[in-house]
């Protein structure tokens, strides 16, 4: 086990000494003890359902642990029993969903909960004046008056942060930050986050991402199955061992790609100038037969508007679509599953899954209407039929297929997502962040399922910020930026720095050679 | 928090035991019965304080009080599966019982006056549909609207006088049995069977509860939200004409100002008692059975107990609110949610 850093302080700032919380009938943590020292990056790792996210729940004061164990602060023994104790001991959480208030202005939500008030009156000039000195310390663009739904997902992670400085805060929990940030923000944010360790804040990093842990880590901890399997100091850190840790056995292959090259076959799919004159400005690209191709950019160059455009989600201004070989029309979801074409949204919660229907129900979802009987009178047996097939060649885990698809895991939810869109049969697939918030496990089968699709001739377009992804599964990957394409790189020149290059626009000169047909 | 049942399975948030299919069947169980114990324990509470209540006469007095307050909360059980409202449906019942005795009294071809009733519910109510699924407008705002136009609708067609038909070709509906139940509650339970059936058994049952549950989502795979919703405002509109036809055909006679009034109330409290989420997505027609019912024993009962008229109204609130708050009690407490 690592000992702390020579030069930090001999107590640390945050200890938990032997917790344990169990819930009706399981336990979700045993025996686990952690320590942060203030000025130290302290990472948290393991799959879903290690325990993580209980363990800090604990910290926030969401859950109480179980008697026995002992939460320290500076050295002194506390209690945390609410998010109110949480606060006052200098803990501030940033969850993964971000809990801001998306009406009220960036100063508001700064202040959410306690707002300087004078007799009862919100001071708004006041308010905007004492946030205006913490946004600028964090090198924020956007003003305190702003609204927060107005700012992007990596602005309004930045409005958490600034909440907690703002609160003077000295234990820092982030619950995987990354996740719905490209890899520029990711950048700025680590900046950021060496800038608050500089500051004496502890910062516990909860990430299921390697990359970030090497480079932000002093030190790293790793839960499996609500125990802790060890910790590790920054010299200590290699992937193997990380993962042979978080995953208690080795992971062979974590990629899959063992379709065929797809270049000999014909084109499956075409698309022709497609815009919306607004995120997408004309885009082009020809996608094979059994072809995984890749569409790399960062947040925010336009990559799902280009596939809610081409799924007919949204309206578009120009552009054409053909299918092998022939021009179609799709003006609508119905539309373009009636032709084969289904699109994976990045954001399975809020658009994808019906979380209070079953998991059966939200696979039949799409199919329901074919299976269908005398006009409309559903046939129970194909949707049993077809959801029990569906859980055996996904894996998907759970108790029944009649429990709500919200009690799954982010990896079986995704699962259930990818199910629902394969009972159509499609012959296109845009998956938009297939992987994201779903376990190392279940991102295996994810990339083992498509590489499977790939080879009967469907043709892939995977939409992805993380870049060993697509160097991983994909055939061809297109960069994309400001809504339109820049380069087009085949396999055996795919790397980080040439597709970081072209999505940065760094590399512009170069990408425009490269991209020239 | 939830504890128990929480995120099951290798959910990051609470890992819970996976409850096992016969617990969940127990629990679906118990959730489907929802109310019925209450429903169950009222009568009892009033077959003790009143002894004539629980006869066959009284029981069948409720069910036909009941039953046109069980086919508009059919209705709104539809309506709000998808997340919205009809407030309108007590005026659309006014508009619809109007027309239908006025095309009664048309010589020879009085039976006509069912089909007029149930087309102007119809049509009321694909326009609150167009209005909400078309034009995009809050279903609020839209019910709201046609609760005070479509009732000064009702007293224009009949020049603000109540017209009667003391020949009523359809009277036998209010009034007449078949093999011993009185048509008014064999048309209710056929309105719910009915419902179940589209709910439970149809496609379109399938997407109403997917609109309700996620429109975002269920837009995405490819369901046209539009057409569902005009379904719902549309059939809301439909059975609150049946239920004028019905009002009509009990009292020979309608009145376009006093007839319906605030019945759309007792339909949202019929649903919202039967346990159907007001966000949409959750509920079932049983529960808005079992609601309906309970309205309608309270009713009765108070008044074969004495009580009076005003201590009904603040009673039945009472019950409304305490009994939703029982089901939240339980259902968190079941782990649900």
């Amino acid at each position: 086990m690592a000992m702390p850093r020579a030069d930090l302080a001999a107590t640390p700032v945050l200890e938990m000494r032997g917790i344990a919380k169990s819930f009706p009938g399981i336990r979700a943590l045993s025996d686990v003890s952690f320590a942060a020292w203030a000025g130290e990056i302290h990472a948290l790792m393991g799959e879903n359902g290690a325990g993580k996210s209980t363990l800090m729940k604990i910290l926030a004061g969401a859950y109480q642990a179980d008697p026995g164990g002992e939460i320290r602060v500076d050295g002194r023994a506390v209690a945390i029993d609410g998010p109110a104790a949480a606060h006052l001991h200098g803990i501030a959480i940033i969850y993964q969903e971000l809990a801001l208030a998306p009406n009220l202005t960036v100063a508001e939500n700064m202040v959410l909960g306690r707002e300087p008030a004078r007799g009862g009156r919100l001071d708004r000039r006041a308010l905007a004046a004492a946030c205006r000195p913490v946004l600028a310390r964090l090198g924020v663009a956007f003003a305190p008056e702003t609204i927060v739904g107005r700012l992007s997902a990596a602005e309004q992670q930045l409005v958490e942060i600034a909440r907690a400085v703002m609160a003077h805060s000295r234990i820092l929990v982030m619950d995987e930050p990354t996740t719905s940030l490209s890899s520029r923000e990711t950048d700025r944010l680590f900046e950021l986050v060496r800038q608050l360790r500089a500051e004496g804040l502890a910062i516990i990093y909860i990430s299921h991402r390697m990359a970030e842990v090497y480079q932000l880590a002093d030190r790293v901890s790793v839960l499996r199955d609500g125990a802790l399997v060890g910790t590790l100091s920054r010299a200590e850190l290699s992937a193997e061992r990380l993962v042979r840790m978080m995953v208690g056995r080795d992971l062979s292959s974590f990629y899959t790609k063992e379709h065929k090259d797809p270049h000999e076959r014909r084109i499956l799919f075409a698309v022709r100038d497609i815009a919306d004159d607004r995120r997408v400005h004309g885009c082009s690209f020809d996608l094979h037969e059994g072809e995984v191709l890749g569409i790399a950019g960062l947040v925010g160059a336009g990559r799902t508007e280009l596939a809610r455009l081409i799924y007919g989600l949204d309206p578009r201004t120009r552009g054409s679509l053909a299918l092998n070989g022939k021009t179609i029309e799709v003006h609508s979801p119905r539309e373009a599953i009636a032709q084969g074409i289904v699109y994976l949204t990045e954001d399975r919660k809020r658009l994808g899954l019906f979380l209070d229907m079953s998991v059966r129900e939200n696979i039949n979802v799409d199919i329901v209407e074919q299976d269908a009987r005398w006009g409309g009178v559903r046939d129970f047996a194909a949707a049993r039929r077809r959801s029990a097939a569906a859980m055996q060649t996904l894996g998907i885990r759970a108790a029944a297929d009649t429990v709500k698809v919200g009690s799954l895991s982010g990896g079986n939810q995704q699962k259930v997502l990818l199910a629902r869109l394969l009972e159509t049969r499609p012959r296109v697939l845009l998956l938009d962040e297939p992987t994201r918030g779903v376990d190392i496990g279940a991102k295996s089968e994810i990339y083992r399922l498509i590489d499977g699709l790939a080879k009967t001739g469907v043709g892939v377009v995977v939409i992805s910020s993380e870049l060993p992804e697509i160097l991983g599964i994909a055939d061809r990957a297109i960069v994309m930026r400001d809504g339109c394409f820049v380069g087009d790189v085949e396999a055996r020149d795919m790397t980080q720095e040439t597709i970081i290059a072209l999505a940065t626009g760094a590399a512009h000169a170069a990408a425009a050679e490269r991209a020239a047909p | 928090m939830n504890t128990q049942e929480g995120r099951a399975l290798d959910g990051p948030a609470a890992p819970a035991p996976r409850p096992a299919p016969d617990r969940q069947a127990w629990r679906s169980t118990l959730q489907t019965l929802g109310m019925l114990p209450v429903l169950l324990l009222i009568g009892i509470g009033f077959e003790l304080l009143a002894p004539r209540f629980g006869s066959w006469g009284n029981l069948s007095i409720v069910m036909q009080q009941a039953s046109i307050n069980m086919v508009l909360a059919a209705g709104m059980t539809f309506v709000i599966l998808t997340g919205g409202i009809d407030l309108s449906v007590g005026s659309i019942l006014a508009a619809s019982a109007m027309v239908a005795v006025i095309v009664s009294l048309w010589p020879g071809i009085g039976m006509l006056g069912i089909a007029g009733g149930l087309l102007t519910g119809l049509l009321f109510g694909l326009l609150n549909g167009g209005l909400i699924a078309l034009v995009r407008l809050p279903p609020f705002i839209v019910t709201l609207g046609s609760l005070t136009a479509v009732r000064g609708v009702a007293r224009l067609l009949g020049g603000d006088t109540t017209v009667f038909n003391a020949d009523l070709p359809f009277a036998f509906i209010g009034n007449a049995t078949l093999l011993g139940v009185p048509w008014l509650v064999v048309i209710a339970l056929l309105t719910i069977l009915a419902s179940w059936f589209i709910l439970r058994r149809t496609v379109l049952g399938m997407r109403i509860y997917a609109v309700g549950g996620n429109p975002d989502a269920a837009r995405l795979s490819g369901i046209r939200v539009w057409w569902v919703l005009l379904f719902v405002y549309s059939l809301s509109g439909l059975l609150a004409g049946l239920g004028g036809v019905m009002s009509a055909a009990r009292l020979y006679a309608a009145n376009g100002l006093q007839i319906g009034q605030s019945y759309e109330l007792d339909a949202i409290a019929a649903v919202i008692l039967g346990g159907t989420s007001f966000v949409g997505g959750i509920g079932s027609i049983w529960g808005t059975l079992i609601g309906a019912l309970i309205i309608a024993v309270l009713s009765n009962g108070l008044t074969l107990v004495g009580v009076s008229d005003i201590w009904q109204f603040i009673i039945k609130g009472l019950v409304i609110i305490s009994a939703v708050t029982l089901d939240r009690y339980r259902l968190s407490a079941g782990g649900k949610r």
